[in-house]
């Protein structure tokens, strides 16, 4: 499965579509980000409610496949903009981030 | 042995929001030399809450990285407030964070544990009132 085929399959909303190739290996959910920083893996999808500037760094350095915002979050301004010029995938859905889990899960 | 790269960074205090460039330029450049995911992502991991702290904690400071083809070097200098017990602040889920910081999805006390994890060997030495460096090695 990659970004671009759960996007679709998933209804998801696009903020910074950068790579809709890249593979999917698993997911992570967490929103502190230390937390994510030194458990997520690369490849994996990372499901978090946080919105903040921030999360671009950490996808970035944590290398994950793509940021997902549970919950109807909306990036903060700016944020999909930067996303995009790191090359980083950012979408969001209105799921919670269990049923978002869940779905991702049985698609993989 | 020849001189090493050398990196290096002013980390801005002022700008929270922004905090993590130099890790990201960090790993960039590790991606371009070659080195493999997995060094990447320790040095990525260990110099980004490195950089996060001194932006909560000291008012930002100087980060160098120095490459040696056996192994990475991470200096992170500050002349913030210091750390008055090393120990206590190494333990996880210890934090002095303030809330403002805390709702930014940092502050959970994972920021120095995480850098020790990711590094073969760590060194604090700091001074209250005076600052603090933090020399990290990752072996490659």
């Amino acid at each position: 499965m990659t970004v671009g085929e759960l996007c679709k399959t998933l209804d998801l909303t696009p903020f910074s579509v950068a790579d809709e190739d890249r593979p999917i290996s698993g997911g992570y959910i967490g929103d502190l980000l230390s937390w994510v920083m030194g458990r997520a893996e690369s490849d994996q999808v990372w499901i978090t409610i946080m919105s903040n500037q921030n999360i671009v760094a950490v996808a970035t350095l944590a290398d994950v496949a793509m940021i997902l915002l549970a919950e109807g979050v909306c990036p903060d301004e700016g944020v999909a903009n930067i996303a995009a010029s790191r090359g980083i995938n950012l979408y969001g859905s209105k799921l919670p981030a269990f049923e978002l889990a869940t779905r991702i899960g049985s698609l993989i | 042995m020849a001189d090493p790269l050398r990196f290096h960074y002013k980390v801005d205090g002022s700008n929270f929001t922004s905090a993590g460039e130099a890790s990201v330029e960090v790993k960039k450049k590790l991606r371009q030399l070659g080195f493999s995911p997995e060094t990447i992502r320790k040095v990525s991991i260990a110099m980004y809450e490195g950089e996060i702290n001194m932006v909560i904690h000291a008012r930002g400071g100087d980060a160098d990285v120095f490459v040696y083809p056996d192994r990475i070097e991470i200096v992170l200098a500050d002349t913030g407030p210091g750390i008055a017990d090393v120990d206590l602040a190494m333990q996880e889920g210890y934090s002095t964070a303030p809330d403002n910081i805390r709702t930014l999805g940092f502050g959970a006390g994972m920021g120095l544990p995480n850098m020790k994890r990711n590094s073969d060997s760590m060194r604090i030495d700091s001074t209250v009132g005076v600052g603090t460096t933090i020399y990290m090695t990752i072996l490659v």
